[in-house]
């Protein structure tokens, strides 16, 4: 029983300091830094395998191209738009969550129902080319 | 433990565990539209998975794209988040002249984007591969616009927000009007991401 005050205090203490703690939320200048240089690195690598041919293997180029783009996008989450797992009481991450779960099913849902879409069509010849309207 | 402190503690007190903040409400609504947005750009980019391939005979992405550009496209937007990001520092520190000269440069970095992006453009359909030409173009054209369009929306606002701090200061609204933009500025650079990845690069490499 007398645990129970106490930890409410805690836990509003808590919530006050990240209310508080608005630097958190803007970022700061080793933070703003920090994600830049990441950036820089993680845009020239995939711009240099390309434009370069680093690689004689496509696919690998492309997985690694997908990598750093998704390691990227973590990078500005957390440095430019500051997300983390307090802010608005973790609804922001919610959202995100969500939303990624919705994109990622688009995304692959619609490239799975083509895919199996263009391999069942009929193929067509030049004459049926000719004919289209 | 005595009587009267365990009747100290079963008084009903009522704990506000969240604290009123107008102005971070508008900051969950705004991210909640920024993750609207992104369901756009996400149906976009489906769009362009899908027929991407389809050249109807016409120019590959590879014929098509010049990479050297893509890269000083991608540098001016990345330039553009810092610079943003140092605006917002300032804003922090309440240096209302230093705020105003970051964005100003923000702006510019955003404009010669939207410049390269427009001259990329212009000299495709002279080309002849324009929007029209086939399924991977119309695709194409209809995601990097849209992409080239909310930067130019950006723009539009930072302009105006400028106007706004130059004449009221970085009052509260101001602040909350700055840190939106901040969000869709470096949310824009994150879609981006997406686009000089699997729209460029991927695309040329076949």
């Amino acid at each position: 029983m007398s645990q129970q005050p106490k930890s409410h205090e805690s836990a509003s203490d808590t919530h006050h300091g990240h209310s508080l703690g608005h630097e958190a939320g803007h970022g700061s200048f080793k933070g703003y830094i920090t994600g830049f240089v990441l950036s820089v690195i993680l845009t020239a690598v995939p711009f240099w395998l390309v434009m370069g041919n680093v690689f004689d293997n496509p696919t690998l180029t492309a997985f690694f191209i997908m990598a750093f783009a998704v390691v990227q996008i973590v990078v500005h989450m957390i440095y430019f738009l500051h997300m983390n797992m307090e802010s608005e009481g973790g609804w922001t991450m919610m959202a995100l969550i969500f939303t990624i779960v919705i994109v990622a099913i688009a995304l692959s849902g619609s490239l799975w129902v083509m895919h199996h879409l263009n391999s069942n069509m009929m193929p067509m010849s030049p004459e049926m080319m000719r004919n289209m309207p | 433990m005595s009587d009267t402190n365990v009747q100290e503690m079963e008084k009903p007190e009522f704990y506000l565990r969240e604290e009123h903040h107008p102005e971070e409400s508008t900051m969950i609504g705004f991210w909640l539209y920024l993750m609207s947005d992104c369901l756009i750009f996400a149906v976009l980019f489906a769009t362009h998975a899908v027929l991407g391939r389809n050249y109807a005979a016409g120019p590959s992405p590879a014929d098509l794209f010049d990479l050297q550009l893509v890269a000083i496209n991608t540098a001016m937007l990345l330039f553009s988040s810092i610079t943003y990001g140092f605006a917002m520092l300032e804003m922090e520190r309440g240096r209302q002249k230093s705020t105003l000269v970051w964005l100003a440069i923000t702006g510019v970095f955003g404009a010669i984007f939207i410049g390269l992006e427009l001259y990329e453009f212009i000299h495709l359909i002279h080309e002849g591969a324009g929007p029209s030409r086939s399924a991977f173009l119309s695709s194409f054209f209809t995601l990097v616009g849209t992409h080239g369009l909310h930067v130019t929306f950006g723009l539009v606002w930072l302009v105006t927000l400028m106007v706004q701090v130059s004449i009221h200061g970085l009052i509260p609204a101001n602040r909350r009007r700055l840190m939106c933009l901040s969000m869709f500025w470096h949310f824009l650079d994150v879609v981006w991401i997406g686009v000089f990845s699997f729209v460029y690069l991927m695309g040329v490499l076949g």
